[in-house]
């Protein structure tokens, strides 16, 4: 089932074309890896589905579905003060802000269930900055869970993971995705280390979008 | 301690005057919680100027001070907010240039008007004798307005100040809270400035804060700790004040600066 559909989507800034034509689809649990070289638009675009920027032209649809009602976001290196006092619980609950009214309680269901999922429920108490890369990116990925109804965009969530954590990571986030649709942003995917389903590239010179079999076989022909 | 408490307020000029600082210091603990982490610290201190400025015209004109310095010092705030967040010229360079000139037509002003009696020290550096019954119920009013609007939107303006981009995300109006923010900032200033003085209102802000930040693990025992910090070192610095004929602003902040230097040396006391 069909959740988001962007038609002919272009943006320009001046005379310079971000990205022009662009045209796809994403499904009900799809996990959609947007590929390119830096500069050619993948956190833009990321940005046009999130609703920041307005395309130049074409247009981007969401279909009413539950997944699509609240999105879950993790921004590319977000600039968080490391000094911060706050704990990984309270990072996880900020996601609930959008679902919760002013003197409502949080869901607190939702975020024990985040935490869970993610394997962070003991570090919940520990202060943010003081937990590993690893540790800190499944939290920022658990408050988008919580902030989300079952539609993830993670814009190069792997940045300044090293290998193992990586590894870690891409595993949590093809296990979300048997009840979560995901976007990701990512520079880091070659044919050795491809996940999801789908691929969008953004390369002028390679310009595609379809499954990632197509993807590989397309890069070897 | 607790003799020397009971004797000073037994005065009516220093109940009154205890009570403001009391609501000051929870106010200035709440709002600065959110500038230290956000390192908009300076941002307290260019208002305090800003406040002083306008007391100093109001003053000379003949007009309430606090009535008249409150949307002066709002409409500051909103400026700086806009201009750090718009414009080209530096977030920091914008509050250092606001806050020098607002200091420099204070004084100018009140040099130059040699038809008024101002005591120019009282404003710089605060004076307990300055707060009379009138500015004391509109200090209670706005300290309340700024605790009740801070606790109604304490997870918003966490939000913002962990992570603005996340929260603007997530459907949250950022410039809106921001604005909220800079406002409480303000009215806390202005209801400060004339006990604790334009040059060390703002320290008030930041002390607190830093001292919490030693011994916090979370935002919400960061906001309790520096709260409780606050009050306590307000009551010992007016007490030691009072005991020693000191300036209650310049006792307050010093008593506030051994909390930072104890919270410090625990911190990094080994587990």
């Amino acid at each position: 089932m069909t959740i988001l559909q962007a038609k002919n989507l272009s943006l320009k800034y001046g005379n310079h074309y971000v990205f022009k034509n662009l045209s796809f689809k994403i499904s009900q649990n799809d996990f959609l890896c947007i590929v390119g070289p830096n500069g050619s638009g993948k956190s833009t675009l990321l940005k046009c589905i999130l609703g920041e920027i307005k395309p130049s032209s074409g247009e981007i649809t969401f279909c009413k579905h539950p997944h699509t009602q609240h999105i879950g976001y993790l921004p590319q290196n977000p600039s968080i003060n490391l000094n911060f006092p706050a704990s990984a619980y309270e990072v996880v609950s900020m996601g609930a802000l959008n679902q919760t009214r002013l003197f409502s309680p949080y869901p607190k269901a939702k975020i024990h269930t985040a935490l869970k999922t993610l394997h962070i429920d003991n570090i919940a108490k520990q202060q943010f900055g003081t937990l590993s890369g690893g540790q800190r990116q499944r939290v920022l990925l658990a408050r988008a869970l919580v902030a989300s109804t079952g539609f993830l965009v993670l814009d190069e969530p792997s940045n300044n993971l090293d290998y193992q954590a990586k590894k870690d990571f891409y595993k949590t986030l093809q296990n979300l995705n048997s009840r979560t649709t995901i976007v990701m942003v990512t520079h880091d995917l070659d044919h050795h280390n491809l996940i999801g389903n789908t691929i969008l590239s953004l390369d002028p010179d390679f310009p595609f979008f379809g499954t990632t079999n197509e993807y590989v076989r397309k890069i070897h022909a | 301690m607790l003799s020397i408490l009971t004797e000073m307020l037994q005065y009516d000029f220093i109940l009154r005057a205890f009570i403001v600082g009391i609501i000051i210091s929870l106010c200035s603990a709440l709002i600065g919680s959110s500038l230290v982490l956000r390192k908009q610290s300076m941002i307290g201190d260019g208002l305090s100027h800003v406040a002083f400025g306008s007391v100093a015209i109001a003053t000379i004109l003949g007009l309430a001070p606090i009535e008249f310095s409150i949307p002066i010092v709002i409409a500051a705030s909103i400026f700086i907010l806009r201009l750090s967040q718009n414009s080209k010229i530096n977030g920091d360079a914008a509050i250092a240039a606001l806050s020098a000139s607002a200091l420099a037509i204070g004084t100018f002003l009140i040099s130059t008007n040699h038809g008024t009696n101002i005591d120019l020290n009282s404003y710089l550096f605060g004076s307990i004798l300055a707060v009379s019954q009138h500015d004391a119920i509109i200090c209670f009013f706005l300290g309340a307005i700024v605790i009740a609007i801070f606790l109604i939107f304490r997870r918003q303006i966490f939000a913002i100040t962990f992570d603005e981009l996340f929260a603007k995300a997530i459907g949250i109006k950022v410039s809106v809270h921001n604005t909220i923010l800079a406002i409480l900032c303000s009215l806390t200033i202005a209801i400060g400035m004339r006990t604790l003085g334009a040059l060390l209102i703002s320290s008030l802000i930041i002390f607190p804060c830093l001292s919490a930040l030693q011994l916090s693990k979370n935002f919400r025992q960061n906001t309790i700790i520096a709260t409780t910090i606050s009050i306590i070192c307000f009551i010992i610095g007016f007490a030691a004040s009072y005991m020693l004929n000191a300036p209650t602003g310049a006792t307050v902040v010093l008593v506030n600066l051994v909390a930072f230097t104890l919270c410090w040396i625990y911190s990094k006391l080994p587990e």
